[in-house]
This record gives structure tokens, C-alpha cells and sequence, in this order.
């Protein structure tokens, strides 16, 4: 079971920029790795991950091999009204996970 | 006589050189091909086009002398006022010598506030990194930082 952590302000003033920063367990296998009897190990990563604000996608990333394990990924954003963000992760052999964290904007 | 000994012995010598030259050919081999300047080039061409690549406006914090390549933590930020009309669509980042060219592609907009990334990223040997930033008024704006692995990434054995 994957599990996400997510790291974003509960309070912000109306047009604060804010950081939002994510993290999505995961051991991003890059495909290019041997076992000693010179097996490749497939590879499994997250490809593509994007974070919504209240149904408006406001970032998107494409991960690749070269991301380490356990994707961290931190951005900004204005802070523009109340709601909720959500966070969604996707990759290899189907993996599919959310999370979602609410903000209040005064 | 005695130098033609020696010189069978050389050539033997020369012989056992090069079948060990060959023998070990294969487990060079095992190991992935690297990324290239080229392929980095390429890469590149591929998200830009024909556009011209200037330098500046991007900042990429990166530590120059890297123990584990593993886990770099990278910093991509971009001098822009982030508003409808003048902001940063995206940000590419890219490598010459990890099996793969990508390290990254961030898309953001105006909503940002902040034109600014970070993350951590896998190098599998010291090598060039460069990052470029697509801003709305369609040019590109790029960086390129040098970076000294000592443990490389991506292309250890798993045990």
C-alpha cells in the first residue's frame, strides 16, 4: 500500500503564494538495473503526476527513471480561495493513487 | 633463437591481451548505453524545436559534488513575474550521461505565483545538467550546471 505525504499550509491570506510539497512512496525501479545473474529488473515507476485546486489542474510533472525513489516534488501556488487540492500519481503495472489535503483562504 | 622467443613471448603476450580485451567485452556490455551529449541534444530539439536556447532567467541549485547519486536534491527556479501574460508554461530538465536524457518536465502557469521546482533526482555519473524554461511568450531561457557524482546511480547490481 502505497502512501502519500502531503505538506500543505492550513491558513493562507487571500493571494499568499504557498508551497505545497508531496511525497508518494514508491521505489521507482529505473528498468535499468541487473540482478548478479544479469537479469534486468523491469522497470516500475510513477510517470506522470498533477495536483488540482478546487478541479483546476494548477501543476503536472512527467517522472522518469532518473527520479529517485519516493518522488518528492515541491511547487507554489496562490492561494486564491477555499477548497481542496488533489494530488494524483500514476505509473507502471497500473498504479493509480490520490490524496488530497483542504486549505481555508481568508 | 633468443630473440625470436622473445618475440613469440610478446606475441603470445600481445594474443592473451586481446582475448582478455574480448572476454570482457560482454559484461561492458551488460551495462546499459548511456545517455550522450547527443542524445541530450536531441531531447532537447525535441522539446524546443527550432527555437533559439538563450542563457539566463533560469536558476538551477543543484550541489556541485555529489556523494550518492541517488538521491540529488534539485532546485529549478525561474526570474519571471508569473501573470497571464508573461509566465513560465514549463520547465525541462535534462542529462547527458544517465541511461535516459529526461530528468524532468514540470508544466505550470500563472497560477504558480512562484516559478519554482524541486525535487530529487538519480545521476548515474558526473555530468553536465541543464534546464530549460518555456515562458509564455514562446522563447526559451536555459542553465546548465556541472555536477560531480562519486556513487553513481541506476546502474548497480541488485543483490
Amino acid at each position: 500500500m502505497a502512501a502519500a505525504l502531503i505538506n500543505v499550509p492550513k491558513k493562507a491570506k487571500r493571494g499568499d503564494v504557498i508551497e505545497i510539497k508531496t511525497l508518494m512512496s514508491h521505489i521507482m525501479e529505473t528498468g535499468y538495473r541487473h540482478t548478479t545473474s544479469g537479469k534486468i529488473v523491469p522497470r516500475d515507476i510513477i510517470t506522470s503526476f498533477a495536483c488540482r485546486y478546487n478541479g483546476e489542474e494548477i501543476f503536472r510533472a512527467d517522472l522518469f527513471p532518473a527520479t529517485a525513489a519516493n518522488p518528492f516534488i515541491s511547487f507554489f501556488t496562490i492561494a486564491t480561495e477555499s477548497g481542496k487540492f488533489d494530488f494524483e500519481w500514476i505509473g507502471d503495472n497500473g498504479f493509480s493513487e490520490t490524496a488530497a489535503a483542504s486549505i481555508i483562504v481568508e | 633463437m633468443h630473440g625470436r622467443n622473445t618475440s613469440t613471448r610478446r606475441r603470445f603476450l600481445r594474443l592473451a591481451g586481446s582475448t582478455a580485451v574480448i572476454g570482457a567485452l560482454p559484461i561492458v556490455s551488460l551495462r546499459p548505453v548511456e545517455a550522450t551529449p547527443e542524445t541530450m541534444a536531441t531531447a532537447i530539439r525535441a522539446v524546443v524545436g527550432g527555437a533559439l536556447v538563450q542563457t539566463g532567467k533560469v536558476k538551477l541549485d543543484i550541489p556541485p559534488l555529489v556523494e550518492n547519486g541517488n538521491t540529488v536534491p534539485m532546485t529549478v527556479s525561474v526570474a519571471s513575474p508569473m501573470t497571464a501574460n508573461d509566465h513560465v508554461k514549463s520547465i525541462h530538465v535534462f542529462n547527458e550521461k544517465n541511461p535516459q536524457p529526461n530528468l524532468g518536465n514540470f508544466f505550470l502557469g500563472p497560477r504558480a505565483g512562484r516559478a519554482q521546482v524541486s525535487t530529487r533526482v538519480r545521476l548515474a555519473d558526473s555530468q553536465k545538467i541543464t534546464a530549460i524554461a518555456h515562458l509564455s511568450d514562446g522563447s526559451f531561457w536555459s542553465v546548465t550546471a556541472e555536477v560531480v557524482v562519486t556513487l553513481a546511480a541506476c546502474t548497480e547490481e541488485v543483490i
